[in-house]
């Protein structure tokens, strides 16, 4: 494949995650690739967004090596905020933070952590905002806007720090049928930019699409994983089979 | 019961003063103690939760009138008798207002917590993979939400640890209760003083009441 040649931007090697006595994920290896654009599918329960949720660790990692951006974040030493910095998450029910309106959202974490003067930051923040269509909703506050809009302001503050690396965590199952389009065009868009992205989602279209790879999970490992094409259109482990029946 | 409040009106307003005093000096102790053990229950620290939860069970277990005498009488004494160390004193203020920010501070700790916990996860979360370290975004996300929804059960805390202030009549601090009884002991009418003292506490508990309602107006204001 043509992203070998490239920087290796997430590296997971035998990766385990227990919660109490439940393993939820038993093993999981992978490589992922600078402007990769790899979508984990998978029946729920299967680890996928405890997975994506190891990546920047949110979920404390039980067992294995997890290099993202260069900084082995398995290691204690390491100032997983500063890697966090560079790995934008954007998640299913949105997070939009309740008490400050878009603009305060999107300008809270560059400003506070000394990435941007304020008025660089709220540059960027309309930039980003122009981008994703709402330059006009600047002065709302979350629960003024519509799902769609609050997923794609969600979008916008993860940008907003200029990362890396984005992480999407079922970014369109709390939505509204109408509005999942929106927020797809906005990942398709970021996708053809060239970013390195890593999304949970149950959008075989998405994935169909989008995607340079997909990956199949069951019962906390990788079944299968390949082009979009071998996994959606030929798959061979009948556990992806059978769960590709059950949602196409 | 007119002539009562022309020459003792003065004194009876001064005691209330001192009451009022007295629930301020507790009350701002008791906000830092509130806080503190409140934001020690929240954290990933076993250790912290345990102590903040130890803080907690203990003055609650503890009838405030015992909690006064044990400050005010009985801590003089270890020191003093047991372990010897001389001129360990507490003037009734100091000693009240101790009382006062240990029993509120549990409270307060226990309202701070829940708020605190009423915050939707996801916003530390969130907040968290931007990069921001945890107390930062404590402070910047999740206490101003969490404060919103604690501000009922604070004021209500307020007025009563303003009334709980009459207890503190016992070790002998000259707030309203016992400037009060000394002026029963004066005039023998116990009706028209009580019924004065009555009077005076509803009218600075519900001006303290209707400020509380303006003030939650106001924060829920254009947020939803």
């Amino acid at each position: 494949m043509a992203e070998n040649n490239k920087q290796v931007k997430i590296h997971v090697s035998h990766l385990k995650k227990s919660f109490g006595e439940l393993e939820v994920l038993k093993d999981v290896s992978i490589d992922i690739h600078e402007g990769e654009v790899v979508v984990i599918l998978g029946p729920s329960g299967s680890g996928k967004s405890t997975f994506l949720r190891c990546l920047n660790r949110l979920e404390e990692i039980t067992d294995g090596t997890v290099i993202v951006d260069g900084y082995d974040i398995t290691d204690k030493k390491t100032d997983i905020n500063k890697v966090r910095e560079n790995v934008g998450m954007v998640f299913q029910l949105f997070n939009l933070f309740n008490n400050l309106d878009v603009m305060g959202n999107m300008m809270l974490a560059p400003t506070e952590l000394k990435k941007a003067t304020k008025e660089e930051a709220r540059e960027t923040a309309m930039r980003l905002l122009k981008r994703v269509g709402l330059a006009d909703k600047a002065e709302a506050y979350p629960a003024q806007l519509s799902g769609g809009q609050k997923q794609r302001v969600a979008i916008a503050r993860a940008l907003a720090m200029n990362p890396d690396i984005m992480l999407f965590d079922e970014p369109t199952s709390a939505l509204d049928p109408e509005m999942v389009g929106e927020v797809l065009q906005v990942m398709q868009n970021l996708a053809k930019e060239g970013m390195t992205m890593v999304v949970v989602t149950h959008e075989i279209g998405f994935a169909r699409e989008v995607a340079s790879r997909v990956i199949f999970m069951e019962g906390g490992y990788i079944v299968e994983e390949g082009t979009p094409d071998e996994v959606i259109n030929h798959p061979k482990e009948p556990r992806t089979i059978d769960f590709l029946s059950k949602v196409l | 019961m007119i002539q009562i409040l022309t020459v003792y009106g003065p004194l009876l307003l001064q005691a209330m003063g001192q009451t009022l005093l007295l629930a301020l000096c507790g009350l701002f102790f008791a906000c830092i103690l509130g806080l503190l053990f409140g934001l020690l229950s929240v954290v990933k620290n076993r250790a912290c939760n345990i102590i903040s939860t130890i803080f907690v069970d203990v003055i609650r277990g503890v009838p405030m009138i015992v909690l006064a005498f044990y400050v005010f009488f009985g801590v003089p004494y270890l020191f003093q008798n047991i372990i010897g160390v001389k001129g360990v004193t507490l003037t009734a203020l100091q000693a009240g207002t101790i009382c006062l920010a240990l029993n509120c501070g549990a409270y307060m700790a226990e309202i701070i917590r829940a708020g605190i916990q009423s915050v939707d996860k996801g916003q530390m979360e969130a907040a968290r993979s931007l990069g921001l370290p945890y107390w930062k975004a404590m402070r910047k996300v999740v206490l101003p939400q969490a404060i919103r929804t604690m501000i009922p059960s604070i004021i209500n805390q307020f007025i009563i640890t303003l009334k709980d202030t009459s207890i503190l009549s016992v070790i002998g601090f000259p707030e309203l209760v016992n400037t009060s009884k000394n002026v029963v002991a004066i005039t023998f009418n116990s009706f028209a003083v009580w019924s004065i003292v009555a009077v005076m506490y509803l009218i600075v508990i519900t001006v303290l009441s209707r400020f509380a309602k303006v003030m939650e107006r106001r924060l829920n204001r254009g947020r939803e």
